[in-house]
């Protein structure tokens, strides 16, 4: 019985194999976190999950059974993800970001839409009730109604935070949450993590390079290089451990 | 200016945000409603062109500007339901039936087209579109036994619940009502779940995927909502112009209503009404304006070279279009006198590109 | 019947090559800037007129008609660039294609406008004459096998320049990655405007060939319609891809006006289009793109 695991994962791209047999398990309610130089495969393992594309072995299980077919299934089973360069929907308002978040949680059908029946109403306005509650957790009321277009970097990448958070995910992956933030905005990137992970009581997996960051809020960390496995531990136990200082700083012959 | 105090989430999803716009609205119903009886005759007729379009714009509106897919073959569509609704009226269906079959049949065909677009982007899609409107004009050329080919097909007026609708006037209402119906649908929409997946789709596939939007469902949909809105536009057009022939539907006629969508302003429903009315009015203020210039100048030349002029001249110049035009000098006079030149400034985007690199 | 089937392959060769010629100006234009030229074939008419002013109205030699033409439309095309296209640059495909088509209706106007020109058709005269050169059975004009010939030569002069010249790697740099090609000091607006140019010089080349076999009007531009499917076969973006492509359509295009029942030989292009996109979603040659995310 395990809650999110990863068996032998693989991919190649043609002649180069970008992941090789990854292994790991993630339990509810904790946050696990990959770390790895540029290239070990950290996001494309994240891209995988999300079925983005097809692995050439291995499998992922969530919740003990297989996770398959689409990247819209993997979202209707509970699991959402933020992008490390920030996909938002550009044109569209904050609140329409957050909305589309609430997608897998529509109740009406095109027909009732159409005509904006009653019932379409009452689930319009509870969609909103729910996206409330995220914008109230992080801060978003003032960015309400703008276009994403002409928001802040910074912004945006709460903005997709909340995004994924509007989903109701069991398990959320952040890909780089703290990437291209100043150490305030990381600080509460930090903060809003542990609030997903002890109030919301989310599991997070994430990718992350930032070693402030990873050993404040990380349950275990696993790091990876070339597409191989080679620590898993705590944080503190990741750090010292020779073959992630030796994947980092280079090896000595 | 006018500041919107939010404090209950049903003002989100209201029809109107503010007494203002029901006042204005109100009153161009009001107006459009008496119209029959405030203009002559041709300028009657050429409101029933600009619902027609509008009918159809709204269609590709949807298409183009919501759910960012491309297409260059809805003359196809327009003639599909022209013709359906040619044949069934020959066939003595009332015209409700006609007028709902030329939706349907017209969706499905959409949906059809729609398949191979579930794969294929940008530019790939506009060829495959355009492809699927000169095969399907080619059929109807050929398929002289159900279209009468070259030589076409001749309606009747239409007969509704018993009336023949056969005055200008009650065809105007006609027209008038189904436009309105099909703005108010596609503001239920857009207001509501499916609508935000076609934005999503538009603004990013891969982030509307992992955000549990299933790609292939929404974007089928919205080429069959298209595909039939523009059905109708084409059962309408067949009445209006009671003859109705293969070159009537040429990729002419697609790369023509694009340009409501594009005249108009990519992205919003007054856009496509917008580009619609000025679509239809171009031709006349162009013969107009003729009359000043030398005689030797044949029409048609000039007439594309105008039309080619204003289409560049807007999306150089006006890349919202006639409604980005008038937000811009609504807003003018909000604000006034503290309007600046970059308030809507759009952003370019270099480096994203369609192309992996 | 072998040579029936010869007879009409030629037949289409020939026609594809001038199918190539339009779809190369589609790639050129496509991989410097992503706009796809929708006034491409208008282009190629424009070119053809010029040609035609020059050889049947100034009475010029057949070989300085076609310099003049290319010359003319080389800098007509760089004009089109500099006017319309660079303020739009970075803009979605979809307005930039709207602008092509834009630019093609007042190309088509404005050759009406043209005293001389007008509403007419010519027929341009080649020093090729009407002979013939007969094998196995078929026989091929001089004006078809001059048509190949030609093509080849232009497609060979194109590689070479591509691959040589200092401009045509300048222009294959900026075409893979503007950035980076701004960065390496190369001028990319300037190539870009360059690339309209031969683009259009190209196309120039396309309708002096085309124009003994077809007349010379304002509407022959259309033919640019049927060179899309040839650069989408292909794939677009893919040089190679674009001959191959223009070659597939008019060969297809030969047959199916022979073998299968009238009517089949307007569509021919289109259906092959279509069968190729849902098979290869981006033609024979072209690259798979996959967004990074």
């Amino acid at each position: 019985m395990s809650f999110f695991a990863v068996e032998n994962l693989g991919v190649r791209f043609g002649g180069v194999v970008a992941v090789d047999g990854v292994s790991f398990s993630v339990k509810q309610g904790e946050v696990y976190t990959i770390i790895g130089p540029n290239g070990a495969g950290k996001t494309t393992i994240f891209n995988l999950i999300g079925l983005i594309y097809p692995p050439t072995s291995g499998r992922i299980l969530f919740e003990d059974r297989e996770v398959s077919g689409a990247p819209h299934h993997v979202a209707q089973r509970g699991i959402a993800r933020t992008f490390q360069n920030i996909e938002l929907f550009e044109h569209a308002t904050v609140l329409q970001n957050l909305l589309i978040g609430r997608h897998r949680h529509r109740t009406t059908n095109l027909l009732e839409e159409l005509l904006f029946l009653p019932k379409v109403r009452r689930a319009e306005i509870a969609q909103r009730e729910a996206v409330e509650r995220v914008i109230d957790l992080l801060d978003l009321a003032h960015y309400r109604d703008s276009l994403v277009a002409g928001l802040p970097y910074g912004i945006r990448k709460v903005i997709e935070l909340g995004r994924a958070l509007a989903t109701e995910p069991k398990l959320v992956l952040l890909d780089e949450p703290s990437s291209g933030l100043n150490p305030d905005e990381t600080d509460d990137m930090a903060f809003w993590i542990e609030d997903i992970q002890k109030e919301l009581g989310i599991t997070v997996l994430m990718v992350e390079h930032d070693m402030n960051l990873v050993s404040r809020v990380s349950d275990r960390v696993l790091a990876l290089n070339e597409g191989r496995v080679i620590a898993e531990g705590t944080p503190g136990e990741v750090q010292s451990h020779p073959a992630v200082i030796e994947a980092y700083l280079g090896g000595g012959e | 200016m006018r500041f919107i105090f939010k404090t209950d989430y049903a003002q989100d999803i209201r029809l109107f945000q503010h007494g203002g716009q029901v006042f204005w609205y109100g009153l161009l119903l009001v107006l459009l409603l008496a119209a029959p009886y405030l203009v002559s005759g041709y300028v009657l007729s050429q409101l029933h062109f600009i619902c027609i379009y509008s009918i159809v714009g709204l269609g590709l509106m949807l298409l183009v500007g919501y759910t960012g897919q491309i297409s260059l073959g809805h003359a196809a569509f327009l003639a599909v339901g022209a013709y359906t609704e040619a044949l069934l009226q020959g066939a003595g269906v009332p015209f409700v039936i006609s007028l709902t079959c030329a939706a349907l049949f017209s969706a499905v065909v959409g949906v059809i087209v729609g398949l191979p677009a579930l794969r294929l982007k940008g530019i790939y899609l506009a060829i495959a579109t355009f492809a699927f409107n000169v095969i399907v004009e080619e059929i109807i050329t050929r398929w002289e036994s159900v279209t009468g080919g070259n030589s076409g097909k001749l309606l009747k007026a239409i007969e509704l619940f018993g009336y023949r609708l056969a005055s200008q006037e009650s065809f105007y209402y006609l027209c008038l009502a189904l436009t309105v119906l099909s703005c108010l649908a596609l503001i239920n929409l857009l207001r509501s779940p499916t609508g935000r997946a076609f934005v999503a789709i538009r603004d990013s596939e891969v982030s509307a995927s992992c955000m549990g939007i299933n790609l292939a469902y929404y974007k089928t949909v919205s080429f069959a909502i298209s595909a039939a809105l523009t059905g109708v536009g084409g059962a309408l057009y067949a009445h209006k112009v009671g003859f109705i022939s293969p070159e009537q539907f040429t990729l002419i006629q697609s790369i023509e209503l694009v340009t409501i969508v594009i005249i108009g302003g990519v992205g919003s429903l007054h856009g496509a009404v917008l580009g619609a009315a000025f679509i239809i009015m171009l031709p006349q203020a162009i013969s107009i304006a003729k009359g000043w210039l030398p005689d030797t100048l044949p029409q048609a030349g000039l007439q594309s070279v105008v039309f080619g002029l204003i289409l560049v001249a807007f999306i150089i110049f006006e890349p919202y279009g006639l409604y980005g035009r008038w937000l811009k000098i609504r807003t003018y006079f909000d604000v006034f006198p503290f309007y600046r030149r970059g308030t809507f400034r759009r952003q370019r985007s270099y480096l994203r590109s369609e192309r992996l690199r | 019947m072998f040579s029936q089937f010869l007879q009409l392959f030629l037949a289409g060769v020939a026609q594809g090559c001038v199918y190539a010629l339009v779809a190369l100006g589609f790639v050129l234009i496509y991989k410097a800037t992503e706009t796809v030229n929708f006034a491409q074939g208008d282009l190629m008419m424009l070119g053809a007129f010029f040609g035609l002013t020059a050889s049947a109205i100034l009475g010029w030699p057949y070989w300085a008609a076609i310099l003049f033409a290319i010359v003319v439309m080389a800098v007509v095309g760089m004009l089109i660039e500099r006017i319309v296209i660079r303020p739009v640059l970075g803009y979605p495909t979809f307005t930039v294609v709207m602008i092509t088509i834009g630019v093609g209706y007042i190309l088509r106007g404005v050759v009406t406008m043209v005293p001389g020109w007008g509403t007419e058709t010519y027929s341009l005269k080649t020093p090729f004459g009407d002979a013939v050169l007969r094998f196995g059975g078929a026989v091929l004009a001089m004006e078809q096998l001059a048509t190949i010939a030609l093509t080849a030569a232009l497609c060979l002069v194109l590689y070479l320049f591509f691959r040589f010249a200092k401009l045509g790697v300048a222009m294959q740099a900026t075409s893979q990655n503007q950035l980076a090609a701004y960065y390496m000091g190369i001028p990319v607006q300037r190539v870009n405007m360059l690339i309209w140019g031969l683009a259009a010089a190209v196309a120039a080349f396309g309708g002096i060939l085309l124009a003994p076999v077809a007349f010379v009007h304002s509407n022959m531009g259309f033919i640019g319609l049927k060179a899309f499917p040839a650069a989408v076969v292909g794939g677009f973006g893919s040089v190679p891809g674009a001959v191959v492509g223009g070659l597939i359509i008019g060969v297809v295009e030969a047959l199916a006006g022979f073998y299968l029942p009238e009517g089949f030989k307007d569509i021919a292009a289109y259906v092959v289009v279509l069968v190729v996109l849902l098979f290869m979603p981006s033609g024979i040659f072209g690259e798979t793109a996959r967004k990074k995310v």
